[in-house]
């Protein structure tokens, strides 16, 4: 698997709005029509204030690709994303009963197993979900790139902690020559 | 074939237990496009006039456009329409959250409620299955969080949509509304009576109906670009501090209602505006079904006896239980935004009611006793928070009184209480001092429903400074200003879509290029617009029929009397003799005669010819 290609859908919660634009914009691309229940996408509000939505996490050593009866599904080892043949496909879900993620729906009328493909499959082979994001809540990381963004907020904290540490009693002062 | 639309509509007779289901003519789609041109055009044909709104003769209809399912920006809205009880005229109310949308993925375009159930039952339409079930495990006992939560947990689905009422809607108070989604209200003109009166505790939906547009290529990319725009600067007032940011724009213009209208400016306004709120009461913001704008700011109470409470605040709740009422303490505001929410009161009804009450208190005409035991003064945010209660589950005197609006609470009370009840047709008035914007004040008075600022939007001139606010000059120009708005808005609640996006759009031709692409019916800005007034004449022939005359479009006797004591709006008030040129102005504007009645000519034009001799 090439580095490159190791990457995550990644939603960010504090923007997330939970206006469900994602699952419109993503049944629209793979369908031609809308159906929220055939995003690959979903939308989780859990209340009072928590948005959110989920997709496929790309997992190394899928459980869904284990599990899977009739051995339709299969993971990409080049772009990371898990594929579904859908001829030999017989909806029995057992794929959705072991996914940690909730990530995969039953297409409502077509009785098989839908996940996020990138967009692949769609006419404009780029994540719809981003693009049509109003909040910009969505975006595709390397691996890397999150680990690195992560030590950098933490150090940047740290840092952010020492300066205060080091300010803190001038502050003080200026405010006792007052 | 249509696209867009589902089509179907659901006829439901709940004394017979009886549901019928049929589908809409292609004409009745194109002639009335949705919402609000549903509620105007069935009303008229299948409501008996004089009928009591509370009586089973009354019909509550529920409707969606074409765009729901759909990414047209903030498309996911149902309305209610009944003749309402609060005004005895046309009723309607709007609102958004996911229901539209579950509605719409249900498979219906309509509902319409006959009758009255033998017990309290609620309606679930589980894709395209019309199931009536028993409430009694719900009515008297859950509010409508509650409700939505006990739906949703029974059918194992957290997606289904739940518009239900509270313990308001049940005893028929005639500010009741329908909450859904927690924080998305059909707040006006009493709808909650309706379903309560109904017997009717929730309607819930869900399904697997799919949308298919005329014009899939170009609605994606105008669809992208509008998504973009409604997150852009035509919608910023919206999402960064919300309509809150009114409050210190309106006391720098003395137009916010401070104590019951008695003054136009506060100086504790500062610890009610937008500003203080951002910085600290505001937890999230979060958006209704396929709204790119997230207007819901929703604030918590930090400290004191309500800390924890949790509710979506905007100018209109927030002026009405606030400053209306003298209340500054934003803690008892949030509680009470949660309850009115939950127990289903629209707030700025609420909020009114709760001013008039203070001020009938302040004037001896409702005693300590009647308010239970409250001293229900000006200011007094727990005395606010009681009250709101007494008038949701009708517990006291006054509460009772008030839980039927303001105009029957000062006829109850007689004296000059009519003077200071601050309505309109019977309907509340949202959060504008009129005395101090005169096209609003114009816009208001003939507003289809009562009291309301989204049937023309007729403040705007007025802050804008398109005419001069303080005088009653120029009545033809305002007239036709007010006319050509309130057209348009009739089109964005019939779509229905949100106002708040109406800034985003080109001109009047993209809006309506929206309608072509989704659904396939040619139509222009032109075209477009000349529906809206069909349906504002239609809607206005409704009140003519139940007896509209013309000295009701009018305003509480305070604007034209009691001038503001001081700020920037100090000793103005509006003059009758203007007001009633202005009045002229306007159905002349509309081609209604002198008394406001639509002439023939008008109603051939509008291709309303049916009505043409019904009108006594």
């Amino acid at each position: 698997m090439s580095v490159k290609y190791q990457q995550l859908l990644v939603v960010d919660p504090a923007k997330c709005t939970g206006c469900e634009i994602c699952e419109a914009a993503c049944s629209f691309a793979h369908e031609g029509k809308f159906m929220a229940l055939n995003s690959r996408i979903q939308r989780i509000r859990i209340e009072p204030v928590i948005n959110y939505a989920m997709s496929c996490q790309f997992c190394t050593d899928p459980p869904c690709v284990a599990v899977c009866p009739q051995k339709c599904m299969a993971k990409d080892e080049r772009t990371g994303v898990i594929h579904v043949d859908e001829d030999k496909c017989d909806g029995c879900s057992f794929c959705i009963r072991v996914c940690p993620f909730g990530a995969i729906s039953l297409h409502t009328t077509r009785k098989k197993a839908i996940l996020c493909d990138l967009c692949e499959s769609t006419e404009e082979r780029e994540p719809q979900c981003i693009k049509y994001c109003p909040k910009e809540a969505i975006s595709l990381k390397p691996v890397n790139a999150l680990s690195q963004e992560a030590r950098r907020e933490q150090v940047l904290a740290l840092i952010k902690g020492i300066e205060k540490e080091t300010k803190e009693p001038q502050k003080e002062e200026g405010a006792a020559k007052a | 074939m249509v696209k867009g639309y589902i089509g179907k509509v659901a006829k439901i007779n709940l004394t017979k237990d009886k549901v019928e289901v049929g589908s809409l003519p292609e004409e009745y789609l194109r002639d009335y496009i949705g919402g609000y041109g549903f509620g105007a055009k069935t009303l008229w044909d299948e409501l008996k006039p004089g009928i009591d709104p509370l009586s089973p003769d009354n019909i509550l209809i529920v409707n969606i456009g074409p765009f729901p399912g759909t990414y047209l920006p903030t498309s996911s809205k149902y309305g209610v329409f009944a003749k309402s009880p609060l005004t005895g005229i046309f009723g309607m109310a709007i609102s958004s959250g996911s229901v539209g949308q579950q509605m719409r993925q249900a498979g219906l375009q309509q509902i319409q409620f006959y009758g009255k159930a033998s017990k309290p039952v609620y309606l679930f339409v589980d894709d395209g299955d019309i199931q009536i079930h028993d409430a009694k495990d719900m009515w008297g006992k859950l509010d409508s969080w509650q409700t939505e939560d006990r739906i949703r947990e029974e059918y194992h689905d957290e997606r289904i949509g739940v518009a239900a009422i509270g313990k308001a809607g049940e005893r028929l108070s005639h500010i009741a509304c329908i909450t859904n989604d927690r924080n998305r209200q059909a707040g006006r003109t009493g709808m909650g009576a309706v379903m309560g009166s109904k017997n009717l505790k929730a309607l819930a939906f869900r399904g697997t109906h799919e949308v298919e547009v005329a014009k899939p290529k170009e609605w994606k990319a105008l669809a992208l670009d509008l998504i973009k725009r409604a997150n852009g600067p035509a919608t910023l007032k919206y999402r960064d501090l919300g309509t809150p940011i009114n409050t210190l724009n309106f006391q720098k213009l003395g137009c916010l209602p401070v104590d019951n209208f008695r003054e136009g400016t506060s100086d504790q306004a500062i610890d009610i505006s937008g500003e203080v709120m951002a910085e600290k009461w505001v937890i999230k913001k979060a958006a209704c079904s396929c709204c790119p704008i997230a207007c819901d700011h929703l604030c918590l109470a930090r400290e004191g006896p309500y800390k924890g409470s949790i509710s979506s605040v905007d100018f209109e709740s927030l002026f009405a239980l606030g400053c209306c009422s003298g209340v500054y303490d934003m803690n008892a505001i949030i509680k009470a935004i949660e309850m009115c929410d939950r127990d289903g009161i629209d707030t700025i009804s609420g909020g009114i009611c709760v001013a008039f009450a203070m001020e009938a208190y302040e004037k001896g005409y409702l005693t300590r006793e009647d308010c239970g035991g409250v001293d229900l003064k000006f200011g007094n945010g727990d005395g606010m928070v009681s009250f709101v209660d007494q008038m949701c589950s009708r517990s006291t005197k006054a509460g009772e009184l008030l839980s039927d609006g303001t105009r029957f609470a000062a006829q109850k009370i007689g004296k000059d209480a009519m003077n200071f009840a601050m309505h309109s047709k019977g309907l509340e008035l949202p959060g504008y001092h009129l005395s101090a914007l005169k096209t609003a004040a114009l816009g208001f008075a003939v507003s289809i429903r009562g009291g309301c600022h989204l049937r023309n939007g007729a403040y705007s001139p007025d802050v804008k400074g398109t005419f001069d606010r303080f005088k009653e000059d120029k009545a033809d120009e305002r007239a036709k200003e007010v006319k050509k708005v309130e057209d348009n808005y009739a089109i964005i609640d019939s779509y229905i879509i949100c106002k708040f996006t109406r800034g985003i759009y080109k001109n009047d031709d993209e809006m309506a290029q929206v309608y072509e692409l989704v659904t396939g019916f040619p139509l222009d800005g032109k075209q477009m617009n000349k529906v809206g007034e069909r349906i504002v004449n239609l809607s206005k022939c409704f009140n003519i029929r139940e007896g509209w005359k013309r000295e009701d479009d009018g305003l509480p006797e305070r604007f034209f009397s009691e001038p503001q004591t001081k700020g920037p709006s100090k000793g103005v008030v509006i003059d009758r003799k203007g007001f009633e040129g202005m009045k002229s102005a306007y159905y002349a504007a509309r081609g209604w005669d002198e008394d406001g009645i639509p002439t023939k000519e008008k109603l051939k034009e509008l291709g309303l010819d049916f009505v043409i001799g019904k009108l006594k």
